[in-house]
């Protein structure tokens, strides 16, 4: 099978894709989250047996369902200036902050 | 099964409960505390049956919400449609005064500064809210396994799952530990844990209720519902959870309808469609069975009853697997660590620390589900596997548009099997995932259902029927649930 859909995924791509998503996997986790995938994509893979050229991608319900859900911008609210979530409430739930910026390890390594 | 003590609390109707209220023979202050009271002696983790179903109890909201409602009443003040009525919210949803899990440890310790619209507006219309509910892992799940705070039991049979994944929204339910709950449902997390609890759970249609503090999930999908002892309490409870919301522009302004009124319409004429490709190979016996005893239900009372097909069910589950794991790959990225929850200490650099939390915080459910979702999304693979879902997801809703051309709503199972055994699919995802196999396809196409109690198996475990209507008709669905509740009575 040439399909990338249905080719299995090897333990170097579910390594790389970890990365992409920020998760760590332990040496044992990987091996068991590669033969999940593989289950899963290989299920998932039946779509393939659908022909489905021309038909337009669903991102939304709804489209579907006849709403209009603020395409052009009709229906936002006013931009009227209102009080919001109160600043030092969101920071005390921070790790760590000043009180008026979230703190984070250094960013460069030098 | 059930278990002692036995009390009324286990059958208090919302209308009983508000009623009593309004007239003074009990008070909400009183009715707060007796069901605190059930809550220590059968749901703690260390009582003697320990159903888990609460994580945090909101004793001082509650009781403060419930001395305004009393005093309102001896004043002689008209009350709201849930005055004093015991209410618990699953762990998604946000709500001050209480720490909010979303059944995970990244979000450990994490105390939202603002109110979701659906608590607030259950609150403004009276409702006592005694606490947060446990569920399935950032609501990942069909069995309530995937909590990182334990799995809650079923009620009615204790070795088995509540399903997932708000799953201690209807169990809390079914045991009397309030008298309505809030769930979410992405997949059928609403419906499943109904049928397996007993109760009635509804899936509002994509854009009924607003989604305002709801820790998002899968954005397409994600709706916010209610769970409920009979389909009158669902529907009060509906209708003050429906309508728009300046803070969700999802959120419709299409008219809320007096449901609880709707439902004093007689179902009879209605076109009831039996989607065919939902009674298949896999269908429990005892399921199949209790649901055509439903649909000879309403036939006696009047409805006509017709087969429909929806030819492409069996590429639901596929379908949403992709969708749902796509969005939450991008969803979940703002749990890193620096804005609240879980830090992971001793991290050197901003990217360890990002990795070391997520490491620490996320469960194997919730990790498998990032990394199927990343890679979907990821280059060389996303026409392959996210536009191609998309497209099947149109072909999904245009199969249910095709059969509303016909009939009014459609009735099926909820679940192919009644609750299985705690731990019995956890070791293969796939597995649990085909548990959704009759719930998903509503969930993609956007429309409204709902789950309702029909009967039991020869084991004595619940079954749910589904009823599904077209988008924005839960007056039909509610009438057809009604009318299937009312010939079991």
């Amino acid at each position: 099978m040439t399909d990338t859909a249905t080719s299995a995924v090897s333990l170097d791509e579910v390594r790389h894709v970890a990365e992409l998503a920020n998760v760590e996997l332990t040496a044992e986790e990987l091996p068991r989250m590669a033969r999940d995938l593989n289950a899963v994509l290989g299920y998932i893979a039946e779509l393939n047996e659908l022909n489905t050229d021309g038909v337009e991608p669903m991102a939304q319900a709804s489209d579907v369902l006849g709403l209009s859900v603020a395409q052009h911008g009709e229906t936002l609210r006013p931009d009227a200036v209102a009080p919001s979530v109160d600043r030092a409430a969101v920071m005390a739930e921070a790790p760590e902050s000043d009180g008026r910026f979230f703190k984070v390890p250094k960013v460069i390594e030098r | 099964m059930t278990f002692a003590p036995h009390t009324e609390l286990e059958t208090l109707s919302l209308a009983t409960a508000r009623a009593r209220v309004q007239a003074g023979t009990t008070t909400a202050a009183s009715l707060a505390e007796q069901h605190y009271e059930r809550i220590a002696a059968i749901d703690a983790p260390e009582s003697s049956v320990g159903l888990n179903s609460y994580l945090a109890l909101t004793k001082d909201r509650a009781f403060a919400q419930a001395e305004k409602i009393d005093a309102a009443a001896k004043a002689g003040n008209a009350l709201g449609p849930l005055a004093g009525v015991p209410i618990g919210i699953k762990d998604v949803l946000t709500m001050t005064g209480a720490p909010a899990t979303a059944g995970s440890k990244i979000l450990a310790g994490y105390h939202p500064p603002y109110d979701a619209t659906s608590v607030r507006k259950l609150e403004a219309a009276g409702a006592v809210l005694l606490g947060k509910l446990n569920c399935d892992e950032f609501a990942m799940g069909s069995s309530n396994e995937n909590s990182a705070y334990g799995p809650v039991k079923n009620p009615r049979a204790l070795d088995r799952v509540p399903g997932g994944s708000s799953g201690g929204s209807a169990a809390a339910v079914a045991a009397g530990l309030c008298v309505g709950s809030l769930g979410t449902d992405t997949g059928g997390s609403i419906r499943q844990p109904a049928a397996f609890c007993d109760v009635v759970g509804v899936l509002p249609t994509y854009g009924r209720v607003s989604r305002y503090g709801l820790i998002a999930f899968a954005s397409s999908l994600d709706r916010v519902g209610p769970f409920a002892r009979s389909v009158a309490d669902a529907a009060t409870l509906l209708e003050v959870l429906a309508g728009p919301d300046p803070l969700d522009a999802t959120a419709s302004e299409q008219p809320v309808a007096a449901y609880g009124e709707e439902l004093a319409k007689p179902v009879s004429g209605m076109r009831i469609g039996v989607p065919e490709e939902y009674f298949g190979e896999g269908l429990d016996p005892e399921i199949r069975a209790a649901v055509e005893k439903s649909l000879d239900d309403l036939r006696a009372a009047g409805c006509t009853v017709e087969k429909v097909s929806l030819p492409h069910t069996r590429y639901a589950v596929p379908t949403y697997y992709v969708i749902a794991t796509a969005e939450a790959s991008s969803n979940l990225s703002r749990f890193d660590g620096v804005r609240f929850g879980l830090r992971a200490p001793e991290s050197n650099t901003l990217a360890a620390m990002f990795r070391n939390s997520r490491d620490e915080g996320f469960g194997a459910e919730v990790k498998r589900r990032i990394l199927l979702g990343t890679y979907a999304l990821s280059a060389g693979y996303y026409d392959a596997y996210y536009k191609k879902a998309q497209q099947v997801r149109r072909l999904l809703a245009q199969d249910f548009l095709a059969a509303f051309d016909k009939v009014d709503a459609l009735v099926c199972p909820v679940t192919p099997t009644p609750a299985f055994k705690l731990g019995e699919k956890t070791d293969d995802p796939l597995k649990m995932y085909l548990e959704d196999i009759y719930s998903v396809a509503a969930s993609l196409a956007g429309i409204c259902g709902m789950s309702v109690p029909c009967g039991y198996t020869g084991a004595q475990l619940p079954i749910g029927v589904q009823v599904l209507a077209r988008p924005f008709n839960e007056s039909a669905m509610l009438r057809v649930g009604a009318a299937i509740e009312a010939a079991r009575r």
